[in-house]
């Protein structure tokens, strides 16, 4: 039984912008995970100058607890202070996990998008080396990169984004397909609208609601990505981010727990706000999965 | 004798998010043993709800049998156990369904899909099972039926498939078929071969028949009785010949002039054809105390709009739900 | 019929994709800065100019790039990795010591969490509303949110120190002794944390997916006519609505084998499990390159198997690719 029999109150026309925040702000969950991914870009652009304690400085003894002399989230094996390598760690992650999400999202859509455009040869290459990067193991293969390159920040970025964009590139093609065959876009084609017009103004932003979502979730990912690699060690020693704080203190997770579950917290809170929102944006901007 | 089927007072609620309505309301029919009657009317009024009622099969959780009885061979099924129902389902009342292309599982041979109801029900064996099977193909006129056995649904045509549906809901010799619009999806040859093929099946059988259709020339061809609904009430019920001559009630008026082939003679004058007016009300409309066809109906007066229409009957076997009946 | 066609294409694609992954090392040990020999022999921190004359000849560095190109794919060929200067041993000789431990340890947990995804999936979609669907719904938000990395330290300190059921690190005790039954317990009680930890990750996306492919197949036509059949409750779930819904959830579990292997180069890590994940951590530490690349050759490989082994599953579940040549 069809439900739209029932009277529905005539609604004022709104742009889709605006209903797509509606109905996202209508999900608790996800308005939850704003709420946290707010307050944690607050934490890494104004926390560092609020808490001025130098991340790399011995501070007290080391494996103070937390709460001990002040330090609210304790010292680590060499004594720093965790509350601030937390704060300076957020930028370091944030940074490279909207970096890395970025060059993953501009590949997987140039790859995804020439793929479903062009079909034929093209698409048949494409999807080949597509699948190509989908069976080499992400993590080693940016493992190799960033041992045979070097270990900066641009390198990890790239390193990131050049292992993980197979995903996009699938949805992108598999939506541009999709919509290639809608009668809108052959009407455009019809009446003789050039190629690559056609590409990027009738089906690119036609496609964009579930690239837009996959693109939300790469963030999530990248930072995951980052967190491991330096959880190895294979990141700038110099530069702390909160994967290193857990791996340059496992060994030490009998005598000081918190160093390791703490940062952990953070990486985990911080994924899984972007999930929530992620999962929200896919309610509000895809209105055949609303609620039925 | 005792009717095979006898459903009184019958009253179905479905939850929608607007709250609960009646998809049926008060539905009372009978059938007799080898009788077939036809369910006639628009989509959404509630047909193939009566029939998954019966079968025990309303949507979980959402719809549920309010009040009635449904007495087959005086045992009510609305209240007998999970496990009775079972022993029932496919084999003493059996079902076909309106989309022969989904509704065989997909991964399974058509042979283990006969099979496996005449393992359930009628203890027979593997082999015997597929046996018995292969002669059921042969009976629904697939050719080469030994062979068709091993074949998946994916490999068979719309028309072959709703054959398998019917091979399978024939299998063990039930006393009721429920079709649910059987030839709806179906290419119009296609159709006609299908009917061909229920009507010899019922003939060798004597099993009872419950269409559900909004095809008044299916009712014609397949039915003896028809009731026609709508929103979830019995509008009119009667022979269907009777019916056609003479329809009590102003929606079969509107049901019968939308079929041009139903004057059986080409020279005789003809009714002009024509089309009801608007759409069958929403849910959550059917339990409000008015004739519900009244905001569609040409010979609407005051009080179709204030009352539920009484059932008035004619000649002792048709019966109208509409005030004005006497008129129309 | 035409399954032995299908194998032969299906081979020959997989080599086709090895040697393309062969070319790449190649190509990534010539574009990392500095001179080939010395990134190969970086591992003996700055190598002695006999050893890099001996680089040069081994991998015909004078030669032309194709030269090169075709040499080292031939040594592949042949079973030749390369020769890791630091471990002072063929880099084939490594692998293979170390592969049977991170095949245990991937598969063991790809098919862990998939009967048990698929398990949780099926029991929560048949109650949408119940606990254990809320449950699940909150696993695969905590499966995938969670390093796993971080899991794994979790659990390790959870069970192997405060409460010390398993083994803290490694695959087996050396101090015991026995027939293989007291060693294959040794190694299974080993495997116990690793397991859980890199099959949480995939455990939450599988019981996410298969509740939802569950609950679409569950109210799907066929499983109707089931229903209709007077089949039991267990006959309609398990072998009419199960059996649909499994497709494609096996199809993501193979998309999945490359992030298992990622993922096993961190549990590894975290349990000292003796694979190719330890391996390459060590290798890569070491700047150990000719190990480094031969690992990523055999991951490939490995996932290329997978992937095979994933397509034969789902030819065996689903008529409908059997027949499609």
């Amino acid at each position: 039984m069809s439900d739209e029999t029932f009277h529905t109150p005539v609604e004022k026309a709104r742009s889709p912008l605006a209903e797509a925040w509606e109905m996202f702000r209508q999900n608790h969950l996800a308005m939850v995970g704003l709420g946290l991914l707010i307050l944690i870009v607050l934490g890494a652009i104004f926390g560092p100058i609020l808490y001025p304690t130098d991340p790399y400085e011995m501070v007290w003894a080391p494996f103070s607890p937390p709460g001990a002399e002040g330090f609210l989230l304790g010292t680590d094996y060499l004594g720093r202070d965790i509350l601030a390598q937390l704060l300076n760690g957020a930028r370091v992650t944030l940074i490279i996990g909207l970096a890395a999400a970025f060059v993953t999202v501009v590949i997987g859509i140039t790859i995804g998008a020439m793929a479903g455009f062009y079909g034929g040869a093209v698409e048949e290459f494409l999807m080949r080396f597509t699948e190509f990067f989908q069976v080499l193991p992400t993590l080693l293969f940016s493992m190799v990169i960033v041992s045979l390159f070097g270990a900066s920040l641009p390198m990890i970025t790239f390193a990131i984004g050049v292992v993980s964009w197979t995903a996009v590139a699938r949805i992108t093609r598999a939506e541009f397909l999709r919509i290639r065959e809608m009668d809108y876009v052959m009407a455009s084609r019809a009446s003789g609208a050039p190629g690559l017009k056609l590409m990027f103004t009738v089906i690119l932003p036609n496609s964009l609601p579930p690239i837009i979502v996959q693109s939300a979730l790469m963030v999530g990912s990248a930072i995951l990505f980052e967190a491991g690699l330096s959880f190895l060690g294979l990141t700038d020693p110099n530069v702390v981010s909160w994967g290193q704080i857990i791996g340059s203190n496992r060994q030490y997770i009998l005598e000081a727990g918190y160093t390791v579950t703490i940062p952990g917290l953070a990486i985990f809170i911080t994924v899984l706000a972007i999930s929530l929102v992620g999962d929200g944006l896919n309610d509000a901007l895809n209105p055949k999965l609303r609620k039925r | 004798m005792e009717p095979l089927l006898k459903v009184e007072n019958l009253r179905i609620e479905l939850k929608t998010r607007a709250g609960v309505a009646p998809v049926i309301d008060d539905l009372s029919f009978e059938l007799g043993h080898g009788e077939s009657i036809s369910f006639v009317g628009e989509s959404g009024c509630g047909k193939s709800m009566t029939a998954l009622a019966i079968m025990g099969l309303l949507p979980e959780g959402i719809g549920r049998v309010a009040s009635g009885r449904i007495l087959f061979d005086g045992e009510d099924l609305t209240v007998v156990s999970d496990r009775r129902l079972r022993d029932i389902r496919g084999n003493e009342i059996s079902m076909i369904f309106q989309e022969p292309m989904t509704s065989l599982n997909p991964v399974y041979t058509v042979g283990e899909q006969i099979a496996e109801v005449l393992r359930a029900h009628q203890n027979l064996g593997q082999k015997a099972a597929w046996a018995m099977a292969t002669e059921l193909l042969d009976a629904v006129r697939i050719p080469n039926p030994g062979r068709r056995i091993n074949d998946y649904p994916f490999q068979m045509s719309g028309g072959q498939r709703q054959r398998v549906m019917i091979a399978i809901a024939l299998a063990c010799k039930p006393k009721i078929l429920i079709a649910d619009e059987p030839t709806t999806a179906l290419d119009v040859t296609v159709q006609a071969q299908i009917f061909d093929l229920l009507r010899d099946l019922r003939r060798q059988t004597g099993t009872s028949i419950i269409m559900i259709t909004h095809d008044m020339g299916a009712v014609a061809e397949m039915a003896e009785r028809m009731i026609v609904m709508y929103a979830g009430r019995k509008a009119e019920e009667g022979p269907v010949a009777d019916i056609i001559a003479h329809a009590r009630h102003p929606y079969t008026r509107g049901l019968i002039s939308c079929v041009p082939h139903i004057v059986a003679n080409l020279t005789d004058a003809r009714e002009e054809l024509t089309e009801i007016p608007g759409i069958v009300p929403g849910l959550g409309e059917f339990g409000q105390d008015r004739c519900l066809f009244s905001a569609r109906c040409p010979q609407v007066t005051d009080k179709c709009r204030k009352a539920r229409p009484e059932t008035a009957i004619f000649g002792g076997r048709q019966a109208s739900a509409c005030w004005h009946a006497e008129e129309v | 019929m035409n399954l032995l066609r299908i194998t032969t294409i299906r081979l020959f694609y997989a080599v086709i994709l090895l040697m393309a992954v062969l070319l790449l090392n190649f190509t990534m040990m010539h574009l990392a800065p500095g001179d080939v020999a010395d990134t190969i022999a970086q591992s003996m921190g700055g190598a002695d100019e006999e050893v890099l004359a001996q680089i040069r000849t081994d991998y015909g560095l004078d030669q032309p790039f194709l030269v090169q190109l075709a040499r080292y794919m031939g040594g592949v060929l042949s079973f030749d990795l390369g020769y890791s200067y630091y471990h002072n041993a063929p880099v084939t000789d490594l692998i293979l010591q170390r592969l049977p431990a991170t095949l245990l340890l991937v598969f063991t947990a790809q098919i862990f969490a998939l009967l048990l995804g698929v398990v949780l999936g099926v029991i929560s979609a048949r109650k949408p509303n119940g606990i254990l669907s809320h449950f699940v719904t909150f696993f695969a938000l905590f499966g995938y949110s969670a390093p796993v990395f971080w899991t794994g330290i979790l659990l390790l300190i959870a069970f192997s120190l405060k409460i010390q059921w398993f083994p803290v690190s490694g695959m087996r005790d050396v101090t015991i002794s026995g027939g293989f039954w007291v060693h294959a317990v040794d190694v299974a009680r080993h495997m116990v944390l690793p397991t859980l930890t890199l099959s949480s990750i995939f455990l939450a996306l599988y019981s996410r997916l298969s509740r939802a492919t569950m609950m679409e197949t569950l109210g799907s036509d066929y499983v109707r006519t089931a229903k209709a059949k007077g089949l039991t409750q267990r006959q309609v779930v398990y072998k009419h609505a199960l059996k649909n819904a499994l497709s494609p959830v096996i199809t993501l579990a193979g998309l999945q084998f490359s992030a298992v292997v990622s993922g096993a180069v961190l549990v590894e890590t975290v349990f000292a499990w003796p694979g190719l994940g330890t391996l390459a951590f060590e290798s890569i530490l070491v700047r150990d390159t000719p190990t480094i690349l031969g690992i990523l050759f055999f991951s490939a490989l490995m996932v290329i198997v997978g992937n095979l082994l994933t397509d034969f599953v789902l030819r065996l579940v689903d008529p409908r690719l059997r027949a499609r040549a």
